[in-house]
């Protein structure tokens, strides 16, 4: 079991033909995810080599694409001017999951796709994230497969390497995963800390949640009330940023400590007020989730 | 990126609101020809990328020429908040009626533009809205339909008891919206909105932050930019594609990944150091970039020991390796460095290492402490 995907989904590639798009591809293949089709305007028709002869049809739009194949996935590489666009025309081609990793969207062009998006019931991942990858079953977007094992720990995080960081240490340490997912970087993203722990709630492969949160936001503070009061799964937390001066965008967009909202101290001592364990280092990760899953 | 009052208003008063007319100086003497073109009293206003201006002694009013010349010879050059004041806002005198807040800005819980407007109007609006909840109302747009014409009323109505006012305030805060779209801004504030006693409202201050997504499309904003007044080392930064906040330790930090970024900066604290920056190198593993990084980080003084913390994911570590040792060949490094290197291709990249003698760790707490007692020793 796992959340939001697994070995039977069937993936679109939005943008499979640029540079980043192809070698993700030929990554996410070999991992065993199921890609369908790519859609790059203009190469409809074609063909994208994947390894080992696991060849990909190019369409020119998400309609073709979806009808030809009963893709319900898909994961978006194209430029940010047109990242947006291809949002929204994934969520009018009726795709259920929608992954944007793309870095850079204009917030405005994220806030009209994000409403478009929630009418059509689409769930949107992103932007500016690595993607989700479900152990043994499917990965879409950009997260290294070899670091993961199998196991019953969820991971949830709003950074790329830093949760390569965490899994490769629980990994190190015998604590598999069910499925790591990183929401992204940006102010405006589609899929919150809430929406993932409330689906490692459901599944009943996940018995415990890590959960990566950094400066900037509210969404932290949102989080840990919420397992306080509808979870009955341990959840364990680290914060990155502890050190950020306020008022500066420390790399990712949606990295700011705006005011006094948004600081690591403020996020780190709500969710521990809630009784959410949060390590002072990443190495501390591991153990706090040991002791979570004794009890 | 944040403008200053006066590219704010220029951005105003293109969209149609209206904005007392304004001019730069960056001298006392220009800054006295502009009171004497104006007539009458004026307001001379340091333009810095701060808040509480007026605090610190930076916004004056002058009745004369010759005193506006001696205002803007103590505002020129003075530090406020960190930041020296380059230029001066010369702009006539008004008479104030009232004073209101009107300002929009991007909700991260809401996914929206959003209004907040309050009648109680040149101070903060935080704390108003904090402290007082009743005298703020706020309106969230949805962005595909922008700002309706009875919601803008209905803000306006908010503000004023007076149907020509709350006309004129209708046209303003609907123009904002306008402005705060047609230039890609994350913010826009006009604090204080006032009226005169002849019953006029006018934008009598502005504000605006841009979203740096939205530069590319927006060339005549991204113009706007003053590389005057960010530390000489963001500015190369940027130009170089790296993402780079100095800080004031001295433990250089080159890491990739933002998030991973900050959590290698927070260890460094947590073993009895100071970061001396945030550094991501981002996800690729260009050799030009980490030059470019090495050369940001050694231009500072402070740093004493220089730590590199990579995880290979999509960058692969033999590259970067090879990058940091294609850096050591084009600039003198003083400070030692110590690298950590762990991912897609460890093996490779820790050979490569060796064999050009520097220490390389797996581990990143082994390598944080180490580099912390380097700049310390």
């Amino acid at each position: 079991m796992a959340i939001f995907t697994d070995k039977n989904t069937k993936l679109i590639v939005q943008g499979i033909t640029g540079r980043d798009g192809s070698f993700h591809t030929r990554e996410m293949i070999a991992y065993g995810t199921q890609v369908v089709g790519g859609v790059t305007p203009g190469k409809g028709g074609q063909t994208f080599e994947g390894p080992s002869g696991k060849n990909v049809p190019i369409f020119n739009a998400m309609d073709e694409a979806v009808a030809a194949t009963g893709a319900n996935a898909s994961v978006i590489f194209v430029p940010p001017a047109f990242a947006a666009g291809a949002i929204v025309e994934a969520a009018d081609a009726g795709i259920a999951l929608i992954v944007a990793i793309t870095e850079g969207v204009p917030v405005l062009d994220m806030a009209r796709a994000h409403a478009f998006a929630r009418d059509r019931g689409s769930r949107v991942l992103g932007p500016n994230c690595p993607g989700l990858l479900t152990v043994g079953g499917a990965k879409i977007g950009i997260l290294p497969g070899r670091i993961v094992s199998p196991g019953p720990v969820g991971v949830v995080s709003r950074s790329g390497t830093l949760t390569y960081e965490a899994v490769h240490q629980l990994t190190h340490a015998g604590l598999g995963q069910t499925t790591c997912v990183g929401i992204g970087g940006d102010p405006l993203i589609g899929t919150n800390f809430i929406d993932c722990l409330a689906a490692f709630e459901k599944d009943p492969a996940t018995r415990a949640v890590v959960m990566i949160g950094e400066i900037g936001g509210t969404d932290e503070q949102a989080a840990a009330k919420f397992a306080k009061d509808k979870m009955s799964k341990p959840v364990v937390g680290f914060i990155a940023g502890q050190t950020a001066p306020p008022g500066r965008r420390m790399g990712h967009a949606g990295a700011i400590i705006s005011g006094a909202e948004g600081t690591a101290a403020e996020k780190i001592k709500t969710l521990e007020a809630c009784g959410v364990p949060v390590a002072k280092r990443p190495a501390d990760i591991v153990g706090l989730v040991m002791e979570a899953l004794k009890k | 990126m944040d403008l200053h009052e006066y590219q704010a208003k220029e951005r105003f008063r293109a969209a149609g609101i209206p904005v007392p007319p304004g001019e730069v100086a960056t001298t006392p003497a220009e800054a006295e020809k502009l009171a004497a073109k104006y007539g009458g009293a004026v307001v001379v206003k340091a333009q810095v990328h701060s808040g509480g201006r007026g605090k610190a002694g930076g916004v004056k009013l002058a009745k004369t020429p010759a005193e506006a010349r001696g205002h803007a010879e103590k505002i020129l050059g003075m530090q406020i908040k960190g930041l020296t004041v380059e230029k001066v806002l010369v702009t006539p005198a008004e008479n104030i009626a009232t004073e209101a807040y009107v300002g929009v800005l991007i909700d991260r819980a809401k996914q929206a533009p959003t209004f907040i407007v309050s009648a109680a109007g040149g101070i903060d609006i935080e704390t108003v809205a904090k402290e007082t909840p009743e005298k703020v109302r706020k309106l969230a747009v949805d962005p595909r339909y922008g700002l309706l014409p009875h919601q803008a009323y209905w803000l306006a109505n908010f503000l004023y008891d007076d149907d020509a006012l709350i006309k004129q305030a209708t046209k303003i805060i609907s123009q904002l919206y306008d402005s705060f779209v047609s230039s890609g801004a994350s913010m826009a504030e006009i604090n204080p909105m006032i009226t005169t006693p002849s019953g006029e409202v006018k934008a009598i201050d502005a504000k605006m932050s841009i979203d740096d997504n939205e530069l590319f499309r927006r060339l005549e904003v991204a113009a706007m930019r003053d590389v005057s007044a960010e530390p000489p080392a963001e500015a190369k930064a940027r130009a170089a594609g790296l993402s780079f906040v100095k800080l004031d330790g001295n433990v250089g930090c080159c890491v990739n990944g933002a998030g991973l970024a900050m959590a290698t900066m927070d260890l460094v604290k947590y073993y009895g150091g100071n970061p001396a920056n945030f550094l991501d190198i981002g996800g690729s593993s260009n050799p030009d970039k980490v030059v470019a990084a090495l050369e940001i980080i050694t231009s500072d003084p402070n740093v004493k020991a220089i730590l590199f913390n990579i995880f290979g994911g999509i960058t692969r570590c033999d590259d970067v390796a090879n990058g940091i040792i294609e850096a050591m060949r084009r600039i003198e490094i003083e400070p030692p460095i110590v690298i950590r290197l762990t991912g897609t291709n460890e093996e490779i990249a820790l050979k490569i290492l060796e064999k050009a003698g520097f220490p390389a760790y797996t581990s990143m707490d082994a390598v944080v402490e180490k580099a912390v007692q380097l700049a310390s020793a």
